[in-house]
């Protein structure tokens, strides 16, 4: 056995007959990136993870907590509550807005989807790397996931909406029915993002610590707690400035979402083409994010 | 058997791996003045330390063949394993692997909050179960543990369990399924002597129904009673590749001496 021990010498086979032989067996070569298409079809095979990963994540948040699952509903109305104090009363934001009170709080709770939607996915690879190195799965499941678990967060918000919108003397119409669109259409934009910054931050984690303030930054340029229209009004902005913040995809969002749900909330405050704008932003940031996620697939977790 | 007839299911073509580590720099890199001054400096930040970890390693593995890795601490065994497994890429030659391998282990899927029958599902969707697999040997994986022999601990939430029952649930979860070519990295070691006895059996059924084991261990005894081909790894090169026994006999030799000078004696 001390013969064997001497030199270090690895059973001679030559390299190519090796390569001949994986070839001949119809071996692969391990950990290559999928092609699109077999991943988009990774993905679909593994949808029920992608939503079990999210409703067990959503259920932990709060297991700890006394109240439990109450938090999901209270912490919207919360924070509806600190921004109705501040905007509403101390800065007076709601002169000039009729029905100032569901305007904030839908503008407040849709915005808080997409902005937490963004913020999950800094850390979608970075905060999951124990799982992203010990098993396969395609790795935007973890980006969506999270994206899927802010949606759920968001039903609960929309539920208390309902009833505070009852409260404020705002009753289901068929309108009602254009929050599905675009509710759906602003999923589809913060996923997009969130895969765009998934990958973004799993090579750079300080991103992570950078996006509250560009996310704080965002909502105040979006509108969530004061109306852009008045801005225009007030001649302190040329139109282009203006029409530029109306077109920009959070405000797009947020006023669709007040168009169908608050009845004096008229067309006549949304931009031009408004629902093509939603739906351009939607498939241009979940096609690109998705993609752009897709080419650096085989480099997450690792080094 | 001849070598025509048997099926390779991994095979290891020259195969170097390096990773980069960060921090723990010798030179003071970490500290905040030290970056301030970098980017007032304009100079990069430096690069991390390099380790070759593998150093060419090249080999066959067939079908039916438990194969196990034994070497000293940083010998790049647990590197080579996730290699295979597709989870660390390769700088030079190649892995080429029939089907996807799988490392034994769900532990990073589960969540502490939840309980133990919402961790079985969601660790068995993690590892690419479907919903009806699941129901179909949720009752198996369960009894397997052992969890519920003394009360209901499935349906308490996972941070209320005794770190050896959450192992044993752990494994129960992660060999709930068998794969092409299934990798172990030092799992046999959880839980009590009974449940060691068992995790034991199923290791073998596991290889019964895999393709190919290959298992890393530090006790050579595990290595010899599970595996009947090791490959020993030393600073990242293949030292030797024969049946278990053997090699574990002259990883034991080698071991045994208290230092290379004396190798000639």
């Amino acid at each position: 056995m001390t013969t064997t021990l001497a030199p270090p010498a690895p059973p001679a086979a030559p390299a190519e007959d090796l390569g001949a032989l994986a070839r001949r067996h119809g071996l692969s070569v391990s950990g290559a990136r999928p092609s699109l298409p077999a991943y988009v079809r990774q993905l679909w095979s593994r949808r029920d993870f992608i939503t079990a990963f999210a409703t067990a994540r959503l259920t932990a948040q709060f297991s700890q907590a006394r109240l439990g699952q109450v938090w999901q509903v209270m912490t919207p109305l919360l924070n509806a509550a600190v921004y109705y104090l501040i905007f509403g009363v101390l800065m007076n934001a709601k002169n000039g807005v009729p029905d100032y009170v569901p305007f904030l709080i839908t503008g407040i709770f849709v915005w808080t989807f997409t902005a937490n939607t963004v913020q999950a996915g800094t850390r979608a690879i970075s905060g999951n790397l124990g799982l992203v190195r010990a098993l396969h799965f395609p790795r935007a499941s973890l980006p969506i996931s999270l994206a899927f678990q802010q949606l759920q967060q968001l039903l609960f918000s929309l539920a208390a909406l309902v009833v505070m919108l009852a409260c404020f003397g705002e009753f289901p119409t068929w309108s009602w029915l254009l929050a599905v669109p675009a509710l759906f259409l602003q999923a589809l934009f913060s996923t997009g993002v969130a895969l765009v910054l998934a990958r973004l931050a799993a090579r750079t984690p300080d991103i992570s610590q950078l996006m509250p303030f560009v996310l704080r930054t965002w909502m105040y340029a979006s509108g969530a707690m004061f109306s852009i229209q008045n801005l225009a009004g007030s001649g302190r902005f040329p139109d282009a400035v203006v029409l530029a913040l109306q077109c920009n995809p959070a405000a797009v969002y947020i006023d669709l979402m007040r168009f169908a749900l608050i009845e004096s909330f008229t067309g006549a405050q949304l931009p031009p083409h408004v629902w093509a704008l939603a739906a351009g932003w939607a498939l241009l940031a979940f096609a690109g994010g998705f993609v752009w996620f897709w080419k650096a697939e085989e480099t997450y977790g690792r080094g | 058997m001849a070598e025509a007839q048997r099926t390779p299911t991994v095979i290891a073509d020259g195969v170097h791996i390096t990773y980069t580590v960060h921090g723990g720099h010798p030179g003071g890199r970490g500290g905040a003045t030290a970056a301030l001054g970098r980017i007032l400096n304009r100079r990069p930040a430096p690069a991390g330390r390099k380790v070759h970890a593998v150093r060419g390693v090249g080999f066959v593995a067939y079908r039916g063949e438990a194969i196990g890795l034994i070497g000293s601490n940083g010998s790049g065994k647990s590197t080579l394993l996730k290699a295979i497994a597709g989870l660390q890429p390769v700088d030079r030659g190649a892995i080429h692997t029939q089907g996807q391998p799988s490392l034994l282990g769900v532990n990073a899927a589960l969540m502490e909050d939840l309980t133990g029958e919402r961790n079985v599902i969601l660790g068995g969707l993690a590892m690419g179960m479907s919903r009806t697999e699941i129901r179909e040997r949720y009752d198996g994986i369960v009894d397997f543990s052992g969890i519920n022999e003394k009360d209901d601990a499935i349906s308490r939430p996972m941070r209320t369990y005794s770190s050896g029952m959450g192992a044993r649930l752990r494994f129960s979860i992660a060999a709930a399924r068998s794969h092409d070519v299934l990798l172990i990295d030092e799992a046999l070691s959880t839980g009590d002597a009974r449940f060691r006895r068992r995790s034991q059996r199923r290791i073998d059924e596991l290889r019964a129904e895999a393709g190919t084991v290959f298992l890393v261990s530090h006790s050579n005894s595990t290595i010899t009673e599970t595996c009947e081909r090791a490959l020993w790894l030393e600073a990242g090169t293949l030292r030797m590749d024969g049946p278990a026994k053997e090699v574990v006999a002259a990883y034991e030799e080698f071991t045994a001496r208290p230092g290379t000078e004396k190798a000639n004696k």
